[in-house]
């Protein structure tokens, strides 16, 4: 051993000055480079020893843990359910109401659940995207860019010419390109709109799908028109309701084709964690839409209540009355009436009744209060 | 060779002693530089595609309580890695974390869940990192795990007495019996040794294998398995060897040792299999095994036949072949990680080799005509009636 060392040293003694000019080089490098490493911001964990507030208990232990940022998202869920994007209204020549949209496609990553986070793809930058609201027979104009990093579509569910379907070959286009889509506002209901890029499955799941409102004209269905005009948006009647968007969707966060998290508007246990404030005396009306892929069926249950049911929104007459559950499959979509005046003031539970999807993270509570504090 | 090393020192003389030093100062200097470059010019900038960080996660303990469940996960990440959230049976679960916060490569964490398992039902553990990867542990049957205080301690040292202890004192049982035997009777006592251990070899060293395929990449399973077999080997054999080659009571010692260790392995497979509720133990599976190891006492006589052993020499050799039965049962129902049971494994199968190793030589010292005593037909009827015995009752315990 020590033969060997020896003749080391015989044989590279020359290269000593120069090892020693690397070693001192190497210390100054180190020390610039000792940037710290990024931070992985943990979103901690529970203070188990924490009284359990009325709503959260009603769920026990089966919740997520944590806090979703809201403002890293960029969206609030609470806000969400009454962000009505009502567009830009002139009036054409002929008398008639353009409004006009303009939705850009970006990708961008969101917290689904709290610490979960998700690359998506979004319209506005938001999951769902814009709730577009119309009035039927409004001539609509939806300027569309597509900013993200393939193609992408707005394909509604409406009643338009094929050269604004949104498929390929109409209305599909790549990154940094811009179509606009006009059709006129019909039928009236509640309707969606979501990407028909391919493959399909892919591109609505990540996050490219919104509502899309019609509500009707009063002037149109003379035989009903205090229901139609409570349901268009700016009237009197229409300010008597309590209105919620609520998108019900699931995202598959390791892409093998089942779903880790379903909510309604994208975060998990979100209505569960802050429950929606609800007047007792004022009665709610939710615009329900189901884009969850991979499973075929969704559902709407309501606790300790019943309500009438318009599928697809294009009546004025609930097409189910007194029911506590509908379900939909998938881009199917209703309104639900129903009120809490003879209820007494507490916490209601809403959710799906696929059990499966409620432990997911699809779950919520209306809070019914007397009046606002 | 002094005339070498005198010339060595005068060469070294002439420099300062500073300058071997500078010699392992340099390369430990050239690795810094390396690291320093990597880490300020970020040369691998060019390979990162957007992809996210590998992540990997290990599920190594599971115990089960009142309280719900706790698992002991280790993180095998390219980065520290973030749990965001857990399911239990495809439903979100209120976990804690413990320490909090994320879990760099190599570290451990426990995760509690206070879930409501069902007694002998399947539960499934889903953790989903802040990524969205999910990494799925079952849980095949929920019973309770033993704590170190129950009252099932008392009941695993009696089992293993059954499946450890009991049937190596009834093959040593057979040593007067077996003191008069002739030359041909020797030659197959010595080879059916030979065996039964080439099973436990065999078998010990697929056990280990197995369990090492659970462990986290990171501890290298199969290599770990075959460096730790190998070192138990050598240095039982240098051990060994120290005052010649064992014979007699050393030999038989040694013996013993190995198929402690071999027995060790076996009450952690029976422990794991408690916790885990993959056994309920049968009585059949306990007398399988009780007369799967009574070659295993004869084993340990067959060096001493021609010797007189104290009792108490006896009584030290049961207790060191079988009593590793009893703390392995012990061990293995706390539900420990398996890459320690691996290793546990490994240095078994490295002593078993080195037992063969020395039975295989002292047949060889014993008989003039050498390796041709090896093939004798008493020796091959020895060492087809060890593995067959074996391997046919093995069929009784295997599940």
């Amino acid at each position: 051993m020590r033969e060997t060392k020896s003749l080391l040293e015989q044989k590279l003694d020359r290269r000593l000055l120069l090892a020693g000019g690397l070693a001192a080089g190497g210390t100054a490098v180190m020390a610039t480079a000792a940037r710290g490493q990024t931070g992985h911001a943990g979103h901690g964990t529970p203070a188990a020893a924490d009284p359990q507030p009325a709503h959260l208990s009603a769920h026990g232990a089966m919740i997520t843990v944590g806090e979703v940022e809201d403002s890293r998202n960029g969206f609030d869920p609470v806000k969400l359910l009454g962000d009505w994007e009502t567009g830009t209204v002139s009036t054409l020549p002929g008398g008639r109401t353009l409004r006009s949209f303009e939705v850009t496609a970006e990708d961008k990553e969101i917290e689904i659940a709290p610490g979960i986070l998700f690359p998506a793809w979004t319209y506005n930058g938001r999951v769902p995207g814009p709730s577009l609201r119309a009035t039927e027979g409004d001539r609509l104009k939806i300027v569309f860019r597509n900013n993200g990093s393939h193609p992408h579509s707005m394909h509604f569910h409406g009643i338009h010419a094929a050269r604004m379907d949104g498929v390929p070959g109409a209305g599909l286009i790549g990154p940094g390109e811009e179509f606009v889509y006009e059709f006129d506002a019909r039928p009236f209901g509640c309707h969606l709109y979501h990407c028909h890029a391919l493959p399909l499955k892919r591109h609505i799941q990540k996050g490219m799908y919104g509502a899309f409102i019609i509500d009707p004209d009063p002037a149109r269905h003379p035989e009903h028109e205090a229901v139609a005009r409570s349901r268009l948006l700016g009237t009197p009647e229409n300010a008597g309701w309590q209105e919620f968007v609520m998108v019900m969707n699931a995202f598959d966060t390791n892409f093998d084709n089942e779903n880790e998290v379903y909510a309604v508007n994208t975060v998990a246990h979100a209505y569960a964690k802050k429950p929606i404030r609800v007047l007792k005396d004022k009665p709610v009306r939710i615009y329900l839409v189901n884009v969850v892929e991979f499973d075929p069926i969704n559902s709407f249950h309501l606790h300790a209540n019943f309500f009438d049911y318009y599928n697809q929104g294009t009546t004025l007459t609930p097409t189910l009355r007194t029911v506590d559950l509908i379900t939909q499959c998938q881009a199917e979509r209703g309104i639900l009436e129903f009120h809490f005046k003879e209820h007494e003031p507490g916490l209601y539970m809403f959710h799906p009744h696929q059990s499966e999807f409620t432990e997911l993270g699809w779950s919520g509570m209306f809070d019914v209060v007397e009046a606002v504090s | 060779m002094t005339d070498v090393s005198r010339t060595s020192r005068d060469t070294q003389a002439g420099w300062p002693r500073w300058l071997s030093l500078l010699w392992i100062v340099l390369p430990l200097a050239v690795l810094g530089l390396a690291v320093a470059w990597m880490v300020s010019s970020d040369p691998l900038a060019s390979f990162r595609n957007g992809a996210p960080p590998v992540e990997n996660l290990t599920f190594e303990r599971t115990i089960i309580g009142n309280d719900g469940i706790r698992i002991l996960v280790r993180a095998g990440g390219s980065e520290p890695m973030t749990i965001a959230q857990v399911q239990v049976d495809d439903a979100y679960w209120q976990f804690t974390q413990d320490p909090p916060g994320p879990i760099a490569r190599g570290a451990t964490a426990w995760i509690s869940l206070p879930y409501p398992w069902v007694l002998g039902e399947a539960h499934a553990v889903n953790v989903v990192t802040s990524t969205g990867t999910t990494f799925g542990h079952d849980i095949a049957v929920a019973v309770p795990t033993p704590t170190r205080n129950s009252p099932s301690f008392a009941a695993q040292a009696v089992l293993g007495g059954f499946v450890g202890i009991l049937p190596v004192a009834i093959g040593l049982m057979f040593y007067p019996a077996l003191r008069g035997v002739g030359r041909n009777g020797m030659d197959f006592l010595l080879s059916m040794t030979v065996g039964l251990l080439a099973f436990l070899f065999v078998d010990t060293l697929e056990d280990a294998f197995e369990l090492a395929g659970e462990a986290a990449a990171l501890f290298q399973g199969p290599t770990m398995i075959v460096l730790a077999a190998t070192a138990s080997f050598l240095l039982l054999m240098a051990a060994g060897r120290r005052g010649g080659t064992p014979t007699g009571l050393a030999l038989a010692t040694f013996i013993a040792l190995g198929i402690g260790l071999h027995n060790l392995g076996e009450g952690l497979a029976i422990g794991a299999a408690f916790v885990s509720g993959a056994a309920g133990l049968g009585t059949f599976l306990v007398l399988g095994f009780t007369l799967h190891n009574i070659t295993e006492g004869i084993g340990i006589a067959a060096p001493i036949l021609k010797e007189r052993p104290p009792l108490r020499t006896f009584a030290m050799l049961t207790l060191l072949a079988g009593g590793p039965a009893v703390v392995g049962l012990w061990i293995g129902s706390l539900a420990y990680a398996p890459q320690w049971s691996a290793l546990a494994l490994a240095i078994g199968a490295g002593a078993i080799l080195q037992v063969i190793v020395e039975m295989v030589s002292l047949q060889l010292r014993q008989r003039a005509d050498g390796s041709r005593a090896l093939l004798a037909p008493a020796a091959m009827a020895g060492l087809a009636a060890g593995i067959g015995f074996m391997y046919l009752t093995a069929m009784l315990v295997k599940i």
